[in-house]
């Protein structure tokens, strides 16, 4: 709520433009607070803005009411220009109960407005989070432009026409503070209430009541002077290439992506998966979609997940399992079994605060030397990772050519900022997707001495070092594979001391020698050498705050390259000298500095670390001090 | 790939494609050198598989060998079809990927005592609960080999091995009724040294559309030798092993007037367990006819527990329980039909523009 670009009058209220609006919508953990969020960027969606969002919740499903662990928050950011980040600090907080307000307080800067539900301030509401006295009263929220609303008394009296409890109709006052959020920001209307006849078709009383609550907290925010302004935010319509666009989270845009992959390879998708956070949203959009032959498998553990998944990828299908860090501590030996047989097969990894059980719902990017190393033996994975939740799409496709082409168990590493985010994706055409079908094999592929002609099970292709994929059901091809060690052609058990050494170090070849594309620097000062002297390197979900904090170093006339690694496995050919082309290299991550620590074993480049593991994503600001800091000691 | 009849017979093998020539015991013998122990029960089992898939008449090609780890575990390396040598324990997981994504193949899986009961238990009991279209042959020699003699989840208690100088503390698992327990629609035990009976048994186990369980007492002449040796010794084995078919009176022991065995298994009213009575002093009536396909699990959990875990005696063999349920691979394959017949089949550029979209123009 930066810039106010205009302001216009509509009937008795002011109206002002903005380019753009973080709120926070934060209550009780069952108050409803994820399908407020949900629904308000939806509408913010379909009204054509760019956005971002942030769903902060505890691992608890319903924590004890009124406290402070149970507070659950979704912040979304929209503009009328292109965003990278859920922004740093809300313009707006709704806050649904003392907790809530307390919980979140301290991000929000004063000026700011904070929109409080007064029912739930009772003495007894305050003391249980701490409070001595009424923050509503005391004057502690002086500075901000506090709105004083009783939003259950108003829901209870809009709902007196239903036959509903006061506790029952108490429950829709997130829907009037929708309505009344959605006054406050020009939102559409319809898009809501059709989501809520929708998700209460069964019981046509209850929609009404939520769209009578929803309408009633529009028409509050319209007709009561406490709120005497209400802002618009224009579409974002220069900041995108023409198309056609939906909002979407990382989660969402996986699954759809892995149901492009097999389409676009000819074979059914297979996911064998446990339940797990934040990863299950996989499993379940995916299991909705059987009629596109989607074979989904709720297995008894992780390891039988991905065992299922490597049985069916022998069996000809993409094999997918989706878990989380505790998910591939225990999937690790079958990774390693995927690797022994070379078949193709997709891990995704949706990272979560670690170790152990850790943080489930907040994110992380502490797996990565999970991925890399962790397994028994010399076992190169290829790792994929995203940065962004639509990118999420390109790249389960990007990982399912890898698998497919180099027969090779594959890293996906998304983590829980990506998998909950959201933002607006530009709908690809089928046609656009990449091609790609596999030849299996189907018949000899060897001559022995004596003219025979044989299969041969690890015979490799020359370019790519993949083996040969011979599914069950092809006439003389029939074959055993294994975790035992294998001479290399035939395929049969070896022990042979120089066999293994060579088997080892085709594994690795095979993984080093895949092709990805190089990094591509961003620096409108000057190419590699020739422009800023600190570039900033980043992989995963840090490319929305890394990305913000540059823009505000260029804006204040720095000058700072910044270039995103999308392949963690192998690294992009020309990243060594990229790296090597300038004085300093800077790496923020959220973890204690994992990729650093194998850019500076590979490459011998000194990669300064900026590291932060709070459960949630960098801030811009933050991020943008780091640089300056860089950028003083170089100059 | 995947060649699916349209229609979904429920008969165990009836979307396996069939052979298109007689096949012979050599046609399933692999090109290697097969390296148990000498004189292993490995070898007898592996033979009784080789002679007897030819009966099946099966395309070899769609016919598939999974295992874990162990000394069983080599199976499918000497079996010329499909097979994966997989990981300790986690064949039937493995498996039921293979099997619900293919249900145009016959799928064998081959475990051990300690593959199948201690690091895999969990993928067994699931396997079995779900009725994946599976055939597990659990080799129990009650001993670990490939480790080099531990005692295993099948050892009777007290045992004395390498880990257990003075004797091992556990209670073990019987098979047969852990398999129960799990729901599996299908159990049965045969023994290593009875070719006959262990081909009738694994026959029976082809035809079951569904989890089969088939327990084969198997010995380790080098770390536990003759630990069957009650159910294999012609003396003893009179006395020791109750064999059950469908449909007859469950009889054992050295023959009475009828010619039928001496000792008959009775239900004791007081109990409701099961007891085995002297038919020639009391009688043949009461003498259960044993019935594989009683809906109830019951009596044959009572058979399962009849056997003497020191002894051996009043070993039940043959096949304790035969039902029909419906497999998992068809149920899996009949949703994604269905899926299908509801919504169409699915169509890419629908599900990515979803519902709520907005056009830039450039």
């Amino acid at each position: 709520m930066t810039t106010e670009v205009d302001q216009a009058s509509q009937d008795n209220k002011d109206v002002r433009r903005l380019d753009r609006v973080i709120i926070r919508f934060a209550g009780d953990s069952g108050d409803g607070m994820q399908l407020t969020g949900d629904r308000f960027t939806s509408e913010t969606a379909s009204l054509g803005n760019d956005l971002s969002t942030l769903p902060n919740f505890p691992a608890e499903i319903r924590a004890p009411a009124g406290t402070l662990p149970g507070v659950s928050s979704f912040q979304v950011h929209f503009a009328d220009h292109d965003i990278l980040t859920p922004g740093d600090a809300p313009d707006v907080l709704v806050a649904m109960n003392p907790a809530a307000l307390k919980a979140n307080v301290p991000d929000v800067p004063r000026g700011a407005e904070i929109i409080v539900n007064t029912d739930e301030f009772t003495s007894r509401a305050l003391t249980k989070v701490g409070y001595a006295g009424n923050p509503l009263e005391d004057g502690s929220l002086d500075g901000y432009r506090v709105h004083r609303v009783p939003l259950t008394t108003l829901t209870v009296e809009a709902l007196k026409g239903f036959d509903l409890t006061r506790k029952e109709a108490g429950r829709s006052k997130n829907m009037f503070a929708l309505g009344l959020l959605s006054w406050m920001y020009h939102r559409p209307t319809e898009g809501t209430e059709t989501f809520l006849r929708r998700k209460f078709a069964k019981r046509p009383e209850i929609a009404e009541a939520n769209i009578t609550a929803f309408r009633a907290g529009w028409n509050f925010g319209e007709t009561t002077e406490d709120f005497a302004v209400s802002y618009e935010v224009l579409p974002a319509a220069t900041a995108f290439p023409a198309g056609t666009y939906r909002n979407i989270s990382g989660n969402l845009a996986l699954a759809y992506g892995l149901i492009a992959a097999s389409r676009c390879a000819d074979l059914p998708l297979y996911l064998g998966s446990y339940p797990i956070t934040p990863a299950s949203d996989v499993l379940h959009e995916l299991s909705r979609h059987k009629n596109f032959g989607v074979r989904t498998f709720q297995a008894e553990d992780e390891i039988a997940g991905i065992g299922a998944a490597l049985g069916a990828a022998f069996g000809g299908a993409l094999g997918v399992t989706t878990t989380s860090g505790p998910g591939v501590a225990l999937k690790s030996e079958t990774i390693g079994l995927a690797v022994s047989l070379e078949l193709p097969l997709l891990i995704i990894d949706i990272q979560r605060g670690g170790p152990s059980t850790g943080l489930p719902t907040k994110t992380e990017q502490a797996d990565l030397l999970q991925a890399m190393y962790g397994r028994n033996g010399e076992a190169p994975v290829p790792i994929v990772a995203p940065s962004t939740p639509a990118e999420c799409f390109t790249a389960a496709l990007d990982a399912a050519r890898i698998a497919l082409t180099y027969r090779t168990p594959v890293f996906l590493l998304s983590d829980g900022y990506l998998a909950n985010g959201s933002e607006p994706w530009r709908i690809p055409d089928a046609d656009e997707l990449p091609d790609l079908r596999v030849q299996f094999a189907t018949g000899a592929n060897h001559t022995l001495d004596d003219g025979t002609e044989v299969f041969w099970p690890y015979k490799r292709d020359s370019a790519t070092l993949a083996r040969p994929w011979a599914v069950p059901g092809t006439p003389g091809l029939e074959h055993r594979i294994g975790g035992i060690e294998k001479q290399d052609g035939t395929g049969n058990i070896s022990y042979d001391p120089a066999n293994h050494d060579h088997m080892v170090r085709t594994r690795q070849a095979k993984t080093d020698g895949i092709a990805v594309p190089d990094v591509v620097v961003d620096d409108p000062s000057g190419a590699p050498g020739e422009g800023a002297k600190v570039l900033v390197l980043g992989w995963g979900s840090t490319y929305g705050p890394i990305t913000a904090a540059v823009r505000r170093i260029r804006r204040a006339g720095g000058h700072i390259a910044q270039t995103h690694v999308r392949s963690l496995n192998p690294f992009p050919a020309n990243l060594g000298d990229v790296l090597r082309a300038y004085d300093r290299v800077v790496l923020p991550e959220m973890n204690l500095g994992q990729l650093a620590t194998l850019l500076r074993a590979k490459y011998l480049v000194d990669v300064r670390s900026i590291t932060q593991v709070t459960g949630l994503p960098f801030k811009a600001e933050q991020l943008a001090s780091a640089f300056k800091e860089a950028l003083d000691d170089v100059h | 790939m995947s060649t699916e009849a349209p229609v979904s017979p429920r008969t165990a093998l009836a979307l396996v494609p069939t052979a298109d020539k007689r096949q012979t015991a050599k046609d399933f013998k692999s090109d290697q050198e097969v390296r148990w122990c000498p004189g292993c029960g490995d070898y007898a089992v592996l033979a009784a598989v080789q002679g007897f898939m030819p009966e099946l008449g099966l395309a070899k090609e769609n016919i598939v060998f999974v295992s874990g780890i162990g000394c069983s575990s080599r199976f499918p390396y000497y079996m010329n079809t499909y097979g994966m040598h997989s990981i300790h324990g986690r064949a039937p997981a493995i498996a039921t990927g293979l099997a619900t994504a293919r249900r145009d193949l016959s799928v064998w899986v081959v475990t051990g005592d300690g593959d199948a009961l201690s690091i895999g238990g969990n993928h067994l009991i699931h396997a079995l609960r779900r009725n994946v279209n599976l055939k597990i042959l659990l080799f129990n020699n009650r001993i670990y080999g490939l480790t080099k003699g531990q005692y295993s989840p099948t050892s009777e208690p007290g045992k004395i091995t390498k880990s257990t100088p003075m004797g091992s503390l556990d209670t073990p698992f019987n098979p047969l009724s852990l398999a129960l327990g799990a729901e599996a629609s299908f159990v049965a035990r045969t023994i290593d040294s009875d070719r006959k009976h262990l081909t009738g048994v694994l026959r029976e186990a082809a035809d079951h559309r569904g989890s089969a369980l088939v327990e084969i007492y198997q010995n380790c002449n080098i770390f536990n030798d003759g630990a069957f040796e009650a159910l294999k010794d012609k003396q003893q084995a009179q006395e020791a092993v109750i064999r059950l078919e469908h449909g007859e009176p469950i009889r054992f022991g050295a023959p009475a007037e009828d010619g039928l065995g001496g000792k008959g298994v009775v239900r004791d009213p007081a109990t409701g367990d099961l007891k085995v009575i002297d038919v020639a002093a009391e009688g043949t009536e009461g003498v259960l006819v044993h019935d594989a396909h009683a809906p109830s699990p019951t009596t044959a959990f009572a058979l399962s527990r009849l056997a003497d875990p020191h002894t051996l005696h009043r070993t039940p063999i043959g096949v304790l329980r035969n039902v029909p349920r419906p497999a998992y691979d068809d149920l899996m394959a009949d949703q994604l039909e269905q899926a299908v017949e509801q919504r169409g089949k699915g169509d890419l550029a629908a599900l990515l523009a979803g519902g709520d979209t907005w056009t830039v123009v450039g």
